[in-house]
């Protein structure tokens, strides 16, 4: 069965296994390696993306069931024109970003937070992103830059 | 947060700080944020196997055979077993006590033991050939206990005074047990490798890890190559804590054997079961107690008995034992201290290297016993803190004298003004007396302070004699050779930014060599919190070199003639190579003298509150102190004391390994679990300076700090909410409980519990 999906604004067509993992097509297939797995079991939110604007673990996700869904990853969130967009910029300047390897996943549950319009408080930026473990941070400095996106209007 | 210099005279040697104020954006930040930074497991190369390992599931047996089921097509797939191992069987480190794979006829140690190596082309067939093998075993009888455990990899004995005659004429002796279990280090990147076979027959390997040269050695042994025939490359690195410092060269050299034998590059890139089950973690340790007091709060007199459980082999074991022998005491003069020490083995995966190395186990015990010493006194934590901490001229156990760099009070009374804790401890203690019976929940608020050692222990740096090198190249380039690795904690900003402050140039114009051993001069392991001290400070003396001959022969400011300068006369290159700090000397037979060239100081102050039915603690808030000399980069010091200060929290609280028969019960994510941002304290940092007098930038590091102070303060908070002390981590609501008297205690943190026998 073909699997038709928009990735990053482009149409894709996927004729692998319903059962393979969103996160492995993407990764694998299409060679968007800025989406990580840091469990594969859903625990850890690395593998973070958008499907229709809501964040999901794409470990979880058979490919099968993003039959014309748009996908939106790390690697579309940086304006065309290069350098970094309001989000992006703002982990930049907090350190909300250590070793890296959560930060894909924790800048889409953070794009869904800010996409929401919701009052960024400290409370409703910590739920947002309680799916998305950071081992580096503490996770303030995430939390400040969410906060800073939000309040530059992004 | 705010960074306060302490109020003391400045002496004229004082280094004065080489960076400018502006703070510079994380270098490999961009990367980072767009998903262009490579890891391990993003990379490509075209044709590549995948490689698995297969493990022992017994804690300790002989191997009698490696089983091939014959209705497999073998030839499909390559096996390695220790029969192809070309050079010599042993994970080299400290001792050449741990095999590459158990050889058939051979002992198996522990569970999850290497036994034999897989690859494939691809993963189904990889996953089929897996469940083809099969161990034939002999089981021996297991060592779980550390303290019923008769094989011992170090052991130590120091101190000074007479302990017996002071612990007889105190006026109070308080006396401890304490036992913490095993810590994962939980990096949110797993363990990956990836071993490429070269055509003159050697071995390229890219991968995560701390410590390229470690990884160079232990393929040159195992694989029998020469030193240009092994190649490391670390690739970014998603997260190490100590974690990527001694396995990485045990996956390096079973991708290598297998990437030999197919002639394919070979993916080991571990899933987050077989990094949990595998790999190594935080020492389990028993730690004894009796502590003489007088009555006015002096601590006169210190026996401490320290075990740490090794696992199954050496490893970084005897290190780690240092370490947490010298700190055993924490930061208070003492004037008759004993501590004996021992590191033994079990038939558990072997432990290493996490954050701290040894300090957290025993700055734990210590703290708990300061605390429990202060409520027995009805004293002020704070105030038994001031009567014994650390001046400059103190005398440790080693006997080493202390400088001018203490700040161990400062860090005290800098958290506690800024927690305001003996107010609030007052108020919790007005809580506690008014509270209902009705109450649900209670509020405590810990104090800890600790001390801890600026990079290697003793002699250690001297040894290892690291080369840092900064280059001018030819075409007018300045670049940074080194191999200490990133992984998130700011390796790759500070050096440039210190090297530019000293040629007074724009940090944009310094590169970074990549961390590869083929290219960078062994600039030691980046570990120990010794990256920003140790080799930032050579990188600052390789600076000041090559500032000083451009500047001879141009006549002109560095910033204004190294273009010309390289068109002129060509390349500079300055190969800095460390010497020892004057004036330092230690004795590895005596263990006396001086420890570690400097010392970091730390405090932090808990608030919890703890559910009165479940006893679930939530940790509110954790106000940090940390003295890290000098701070280079206000930004990444501050997250590294945030996220530090974090693990402290799950380590004080839910982060416990469960083994049964020796293996790891809790081997995945969803049942190991770390603090989420729901979970995590409000944390507030304040950063002390210090400087090290003998480093060019007064630097001390900052990694490890943090993390021996969290878990005594977040248990004492709990006590001051509940009134009942809990002596084991993490302080689960069991062992809350238990310490309230309601229900019998979990079993010891660490130990494996043993199934029944079945009839």
């Amino acid at each position: 069965m073909t699997t038709h999906l928009v990735v990053n604004g482009s149409a894709f067509e996927s004729d692998a296994p319903g059962m393979r993992r969103l996160l492995d097509v993407l990764r694998e297939d299409l060679g968007l390696t800025g989406t990580k797995e840091g469990c594969g079991e859903g625990e850890c939110g690395a593998c973070t993306v958008l499907l229709d604007g809501e964040p999901v673990l794409s470990c979880l996700v058979p490919v099968c069931q993003v039959q014309g869904a748009e996908v939106r990853t790390v690697e579309a969130l940086a304006p065309a024109s290069g350098g970094l967009n309001v989000l992006q910029q703002a982990f930049l300047e907090t350190g909300g970003a250590q070793c890296g390897i959560c930060t894909p996943g924790m800048l889409m549950a953070g794009e869904a937070f800010l996409a929401s319009g919701a009052d960024p408080t400290d409370k409703a930026i910590r739920e947002a992103i309680a799916g998305n473990l950071c081992r580096c941070t503490g996770y303030t400095k995430i939390i400040d830059a969410i906060r800073l996106a939000a309040e530059r209007g992004a | 947060m705010t960074i306060e210099t302490p109020a003391r005279p400045t002496p004229a040697s004082t280094p004065q700080p080489t960076r400018s104020r502006t703070v510079p954006l994380r270098r490999e930040g961009p990367a980072k944020l767009t998903g262009t930074a490579l890891y391990t497991d993003d990379m490509v190369f075209p044709g590549a196997w995948y490689g698995a390992t297969i493990r022992s599931t017994d804690a300790h047996a002989t191997l009698l055979a490696i089983e091939l089921d014959p209705a497999f097509a073998w030839d499909r797939v390559v096996v390695v077993t220790a029969d192809d191992i070309p050079g010599t069987n042993v994970v080299m480190s400290i001792a050449a006590d741990q095999p590459i794979l158990v050889p058939v006829g051979g002992e198996i140690r522990h569970h999850a033991e290497p036994v034999a190596l897989l690859a494939a082309p691809d993963r189904d067939t990889l996953r089929e050939a897996r469940r083809r093998v099969t161990l034939r075993t002999q089981p021996l009888p297991p060592v779980f206990d550390p303290l019923a455990s008769d094989v011992m990899f170090a052991h130590y004995e120091l101190g000074r005074g007479d302990v017996d005659a002071a612990l007889a004429a105190a006026d109070r002796v308080i006396e401890g047990t304490y036992r913490v279990g095993h810590q994962e280090q939980l990096y949110i990147e797993n363990n990956a490798m990836i071993a490429l076979p070269r055509e003159d027959g050697g071995i390229t390997v890219h991968g995560s890890l701390q410590c390229p040269y470690y990884v160079h050695r232990a393929l040159i042994a195992g694989m029998a190559l020469d030193d240009a025939h092994v190649q490391v490359i670390q690739a970014e690195t998603g997260g190490g804590f100590g974690g990527k410092e001694e396995y990485p060269s045990m996956i390096a050299l079973h991708a290598a054997l297998l990437a030999r034998r197919t002639g394919k590059p070979v993916r080991m890139i571990y899933d987050r079961h077989e990094d949990l089950s595998a790999t190594t973690k935080r020492h389990p340790a028993v730690i004894r107690h009796r502590t003489g007091l007088t009555r006015d709060g002096r601590i006169v007199a210190q026996d401490i008995d320290l075990v740490l459980d090794g696992g199954a082999y050496t490893t970084l074991t005897p290190v780690v034992l240092s370490r947490a022998t010298i700190h055993a005491g924490g930061p208070y003069d003492v004037a008759n201290v004993r501590i004996r020490s021992r590191a033994v083995a079990t038939n558990t995966p072997p432990n290493g290297a996490f954050r701290g190395f040894g300090a957290p186990q025993a700055e734990f015990a210590a703290e708990m016993q300061v605390n429990r010493a202060a409520h027995a006194l009805g004293m002020s934590p704070l105030e038994i803190r001031r009567r014994n901490v650390y001046r400059p001229g103190g005398v440790t156990p080693t006997r080493q004298v202390l400088g001018a760099d203490v700040a161990g009070l400062e860090v005290l009374e800098r958290a506690a003004d800024a927690s305001d804790f003996e107010r609030t401890l007052a108020r919790t203690a007005a809580d506690r007396a008014a509270r209902p019976p009705s109450a649900r929940t209670a509020r405590g608020i810990g104090l800890a302070l600790a001390w801890h050692g600026a990079g290697f222990t003793g002699s250690g740096e001297e040894k290892m004699g690291s080369v840092a090198s900064l280059e001018l190249t030819g075409d007018g380039r300045i670049r940074i050779l080194t191999a200490s690795t990133e992984m998130g904690q700011g390796t790759k900003t500070i050096f440039p930014q210190l090297v530019a402050g000293e040629l007074e140039i724009d940090m944009d114009e310094v590169e970074l060599a990549p961390q590869d051993t083929s290219f960078v001069p062994d600039s030691g392991p980046t570990v120990a919190s010794r990256t920003a001290m140790v080799v930032g400070g050579l990188l600052i003396h390789a600076a000041r070199r090559l500032k000083a001959d451009v500047e001879g022969r141009t006549g002109r400011p560095f910033g204004l003639s190294w273009r010309d300068d390289a068109q002129d006369h060509g390349p500079t290159r300055i190969d800095e190579t460390f010497l020892p700090y004057p004036d330092r000397h230690f004795d590895d037979e005596t263990y006396t003298g001086d420890a570690y060239p400097s010392f970091g100081w730390a405090a932090a102050v808990a608030e919890v509150e703890v559910d009165l039915d479940t006893a679930e603690v939530a940790v509110l808030s954790v106000v940090a102190a940390d003295d890290v000399g000098r701070v280079i980069h206000p930004v990444l010091c501050e997250g590294q004391v945030e996220g530090g200060t974090l693990q402290a929290v799950g380590y004080a609280t839910i982060e416990e390994i469960k083994l049964l028969d020796g293996r790891y019960l809790n081997d995945r994510l969803a049942t190991y679990i770390i603090p989420t941002s729901l979970d995590a304290p409000r944390l507030e940092t304040i950063l002390v300076e210090a400087p090290f007098t003998d480093a060019p930038h007064g630097a001390k590091g900052v990694g490890e700090l943090p993390m021996d102070v969290g878990a005594p303060a977040v248990v004492a908070a709990i006590h001051d909410a509940v009134g009942a002390w809990v002596h084991d981590l993490p302080a689960t609501p069991e062992r809350i409980l238990a310490a309230l008297g309601g229900i019998e205690p979990p079993g010891p943190p660490g130990v494996s519990a043993v199934s029944p026998v079945r009839e």
